[in-house]
Parts: structure tokens; C-alpha cells; sequence
């Protein structure tokens, strides 16, 4: 099939619908909305469901009930719309079923502003909202990979009946790139066996958010922290640049996910070309987290870098992966700003002079939030 | 390895997105890995707009620049805002039609186009951006004009048929301009 060039919002809802999305809800917000639009362009075409909500409170909550249904639902929306949705999100993890979340992150706290950021990771990655369970999170890079992650969420939320999150920020969500679209997939022909169809002739099914006894809510919690380990071992998944190099394999590695992932394979692109021995880790699957290799790689590693939008949030994951085996740098802007590869590029070269030092006697390694104040001063230095 | 990054900065209605799209259309048919982004922040709500390309025959990172290394500018603030960030030895192609002030920096190469004046002879004063896409892409030999002749001929909406001869003029008009600025005086 012919390559078309597509803006990552409308790409996704492409792909969602090729997926055999049966429903969606939604509520417009920027850098989301051409997500939205697409859908409520496209959905009646195909004869499916749309439906813009009168707030992201009521969208999540049609996704449960769809969903509860056997209908393949999803939603999308931004940071601030996300927060929104939190008590959906715990229901639906509480009702084992499935449903994909999209979030077109933008810089916060609060309303913050429409600008790309990553600072939904700790909320979006740890919990998504009240009790204990984990949405599997996806992070694309490019518009084509968030093509492939959608098709993805949709299957790993029915096989696992659970929430999946397509995490991206407002510049994948706005940018266009080429891409391959994936050929349509037919609707479903049949209902789950445990879904909300009418019990007419077979025995009821139930679902609830709730168990009010305290061992029947513990069998359930058990049940979801089982699932979250074997997501977790048959999921896992990421993308390694420059690392694995028959003759110079990499001594530094930088992780970073998303849009900040691929800007920094620019700076360790050209880092290698100035001799440093330097690797990319960038994780596809935020949760589950790929720890096991980066505990794996930092048994050789001389220092790590990681770099995101936001003030160090997976840089916390990453600490726990390595596990003080060596140094881990920051660096990362925050506000909607984006670090750029020269940034990048200066903190790998002063993570490549100092990594041997800063093994004795700090073994974290310091962090480096630049702002546009910070940057203008380091201008006038030089 | 092949790697361009431009910049398309100009008012609302100047043509910065369709521009800087039918590049990014003209790598896509050239078999190139591109990217394509626009500033969507308040400025799309009046004032410069900006639109970021890279075209590279390896896997694209970074999709956005702090220094880009060409840049085609449709009005004076735009002149303004990237003549200092245009990197060493870049390209600063602008529409001299409405810059009154040119640009000073001599590590850079300008290209002054009379971008508004030649679109207007060709019958319609909003063909300045295909103009000066051709200037950049003489300037650049980023990619063959014929195959940005061809994506205009596939994207160019239903409602602007008609122009699509007055689009492919408009773009080798503006490579002959920029040819002109070359040759010896």
C-alpha cells in the first residue's frame, strides 16, 4: 500500500479505525483534537459510533459501558482532560475490561499550556488513578510507530482486558510523517463470553467496580497484580540504537522515550561521530518498564543519561533498574519546551568526562533542568 | 548521507503550511524519510506562523532545530526572528518584496526574492510561497523541481485546479530568480 504523509492525531484515529474501534467518546482539547475531528468524520461514515461528550468525565464513563458491552471503545484526550478521567480509569482497571486511552501530553500543572511535554509520565505509568493497578502504557516516536501502537493497544487490551495508554505530547501528536497504513480489520462477529449482552439463556454475567468484602477485593487485587507480572514478561518492549556495536560497543547509555527518544538519537548520532562510545535505550512499553534490560546493561555501562520532557519522572524508573551500579545523569526541559540535540549532545559529553569520577562518590549523578533563562546565560558564556 | 532541515515562517495566509507541505509531499514521492511540523501555539491566531521540514535518506530524529540551516522567509518578522538563528554557512531565502530591511550577516548565504512582485505578474499575489519554494530548492538542489511539479499536480486541493499551471510557473519563476542572484553582474 501506498505511503501517506499524515499528522499523528490523524494517524492514530486511522489506525484505531483499522483496528475495529467500535466506539468513541471524547471531548475536544489541544494538541488532541484533529484525533477527535477525524473520528467524528470518519466513525458515521463506517456506520460506528461517535459521540463528543459533554466533558472527558462523561467520555471515559461511555468507554466503560461499551466497553462492559463487548464493544471496542476508546477515548482521547490531554493531560488536564486525562486528570479528568481518573475515577473512569480505576473503574474500568476495577471491571477487568478492555479499553485504549490515548493521551496527547501538554505542559502542566494545572491548565499549564498547549505546548509538547511528558510530564503525565508518574501519573499515567504508575497508576492512572485510585487503587492498585497499572495501565500497560505504549510510547511511540514517530507517526508510523504510533500506527503500529495503536493496532497493538487494541489487541493486548482485549487479551489482557485491560486499560492500554498510547502516550505521546503535542509534537508527534501535530507533526506529519509518512506512513503505511495497516489493512482495515473486520468487526468483531461475537460478544465476549463475559460481557453485558443479555443474559437471555445463559447464565448472568457481572460486572462491578466494587467488592465490599475484604477478601473477595484482595482475590481481585491478587488477580490484577498476576496479570501485571505477565504483561510484564511477555511485553515488555524497546528500541536500541548504537548500542550493541560489534567493534565499539556503547559505554554511555542515554534512555529516553517518545519525542524526546528521537531527539536524542540525533545528539548520540552525532556524539558517536566525535568518538564517544554512546547508545540509545528507548523504551516502547513505559509499563511494563524494560528494567531487566537496563539492569542488563548497566552491568557494563560506564554512565547513564536520561533526557525527557518533563522534570525527571522516568528518570526515577531508571534509577531502580540500575540500581547504583553506575552513575545516572538528567537532562530535560520542562513547560512545554523542548531539549534540543546540542543540549543533549553537551551532557553526554560532560557524562562521558565525568563518569568515572562521579562512580566514587555520587553515585546518582546530578540532575540538569535547562530553561530558556538558563540556555541564554550559557550563550553569553561561551 | 543526505540530511536538509528548512524552516518556513510568514503571516497567516502566505502559503507557510501548503509550502512547506508540498515539500514534504515531493520527499515522500522521492522514496526520503520526512517530517513535517508546524508551530501551532497562539501565534496560528494572527502573526508569523512556522512550519519545520527534514529530509534525510536515513531514519529522522530530532524533527525540530534550534539553528535550522535554511530558511525560507515570507515576511520581515520572520526575517527578523531567524537571521540571528540561521546556522554557520546557511541559507536565508526571504521575500524582499516586503523586507525593507535586508538581512546583514555575512556568514550565511541571502537570497532576496521578489517573491510578492513575480507571483503577482503570474496573475495571483498568493502563488509568493511556491515562488520562493522553488528559490530554496534551486539554492538547495535539495530535490529536482519536477518532482515538487508532480506533487503539486497530486496535492493541490479540487477547489485550486485551476492554478495548477500558474503553481508550476510559480515555482520555476522562482528558481530563475534565484539563478539570476548567482549569475555575474
Amino acid at each position: 500500500m501506498a505511503r501517506q504523509l499524515m499528522k499523528g492525531n490523524e494517524a492514530i484515529a486511522e489506525a484505531a479505525i483499522r483496528a475495529g474501534v467500535e466506539a468513541y467518546f471524547g471531548y475536544p482539547i489541544t494538541p488532541q483534537t484533529e484525533l477527535l475531528e477525524y473520528m467524528s468524520r470518519r466513525m458515521p461514515e463506517l456506520g460506528r459510533v461517535f459521540l463528543q461528550a459533554e466533558s472527558e468525565l462523561a467520555a471515559i464513563n461511555m468507554v466503560y459501558g461499551a466497553a462492559c458491552a463487548g464493544r471496542r471503545a476508546m477515548t482521547s484526550s490531554s493531560s488536564p482532560g486525562i486528570s479528568l478521567m481518573q475515577e473512569g480509569l480505576s473503574y474500568i482497571a476495577a471491571s477487568e475490561v478492555p479499553a485504549v486511552i490515548v493521551d496527547v501530553m501538554r505542559g502542566g500543572p494545572g491548565l499549564g499550556n498547549i505546548a509538547p511535554s511528558q510530564s503525565d509520565y508518574l501519573q499515567m505509568v504508575k497508576m492512572a488513578g485510585h487503587g492498585d493497578f497499572k495501565p500497560i502504557v505504549l510510547a511511540p516516536a514517530t507517526v508510523p510507530e504510533a500506527v503500529q501502537l495503536t493496532g497493538l493497544a487494541f489487541e493486548l487490551a482485549e487479551r489482557y482486558r485491560t486499560i492500554v495508554t498510547v502516550l505521546l505530547d503535542g509534537v508527534l501528536g501535530q507533526m506529519m510523517e509518512p506512513v503505511e497504513l495497516p489493512p482495515m480489520r473486520p468487526l468483531p462477529a461475537e460478544r465476549p463470553a463475559w460481557s453485558l449482552t443479555g443474559a437471555g439463556g445463559r447464565a448472568k454475567n457481572v460486572i462491578l467496580p466494587f467488592r465490599m468484602q475484604p477478601d473477595d477485593l484482595e482475590t481481585l487485587n491478587v488477580r490484577l497484580q498476576r496479570k501485571i507480572a505477565d504483561i510484564a514478561q511477555h511485553e515488555t518492549r524497546y528500541k536500541e540504537y548504537l548500542i550493541d556495536e560489534a567493534d565499539e560497543p556503547a559505554e554511555l547509555i542515554v534512555v529516553a522515550f517518545g519525542t524526546a527518544g528521537r531527539i536524542a538519537l540525533s545528539a548520540v548520532k552525532e556524539a558517536r561521530q566525535k568518538g564517544i562510545r554512546v547508545g540509545l535505550h528507548r523504551p516502547i512499553t513505559l509499563s511494563p518498564f524494560p528494567d531487566k534490560r537496563l539492569s542488563r546493561l548497566a552491568d557494563e555501562a560506564r554512565g547513564f543519561l536520561v533526557v525527557e520532557m518533563n522534570a525527571g519522572q522516568m528518570l526515577e524508573d531508571v534509577r531502580l533498574a540500575v540500581g547504583g551500579q553506575a552513575p545516572v545523569r538528567f537532562v530535560g526541559r520542562m513547560g512545554g519546551q523542548l531539549p534540543m540535540p546540542e543540549d543533549i549532545l553537551q551532557a553526554i559529553e560532560k557524562l562521558d568526562a565525568e563518569a568515572g569520577r562521579l562512580l566514587d562518590h555520587k553515585i546518582e549523578g546530578p540532575v540538569t533542568l535547562l530553561s530558556t533563562a538558563r540556555l541564554q546565560r550559557r550563550q553569553t558564556v561561551n | 548521507m543526505m540530511h536538509y532541515d528548512f524552516v518556513f515562517s510568514g503571516f497567516g495566509g502566505q502559503g507557510v503550511l501548503f509550502g512547506s507541505q508540498l515539500l514534504a509531499y515531493a520527499a515522500m514521492e522521492a522514496g526520503l524519510h520526512v517530517t513535517w511540523i508546524p508551530s501551532y501555539g497562539p501565534e496560528m491566531r494572527g502573526g508569523t506562523a512556522n512550519c519545520t521540514v527534514v529530509i534525510s535518506d536515513q531514519e529522522i530524529g530530532a524533527p525540530v532545530l534550534r539553528r535550522p540551516s535554511a530558511v525560507v522567509a515570507m515576511n520581515y518578522p520572520s526575517v527578523q526572528k531567524y537571521e540571528p538563528l540561521i546556522a554557520l554557512g546557511g541559507l536565508l531565502v526571504y521575500n524582499a518584496s516586503l523586507v525593507v530591511h535586508p538581512p546583514t550577516r555575512a556568514d550565511i548565504r541571502c537570497a532576496p526574492i521578489l517573491a510578492s512582485e513575480i507571483a503577482a505578474e503570474l496573475g495571483n499575489p498568493k502563488l509568493l510561497n511556491v515562488v520562493l519554494l522553488g528559490a530554496l530548492l534551486h539554492l538547495t538542489g535539495a530535490l529536482p523541481i519536477e518532482i515538487v511539479e508532480h506533487a503539486l499536480e497530486a496535492h493541490l486541493p479540487a477547489r485550486r485546479r485551476e492554478m495548477l499551471d500558474a503553481n508550476r510557473r510559480a515555482l520555476w519563476k522562482g528558481a530563475e530568480a534565484a539563478q539570476a542572484l548567482l549569475a555575474p553582474a
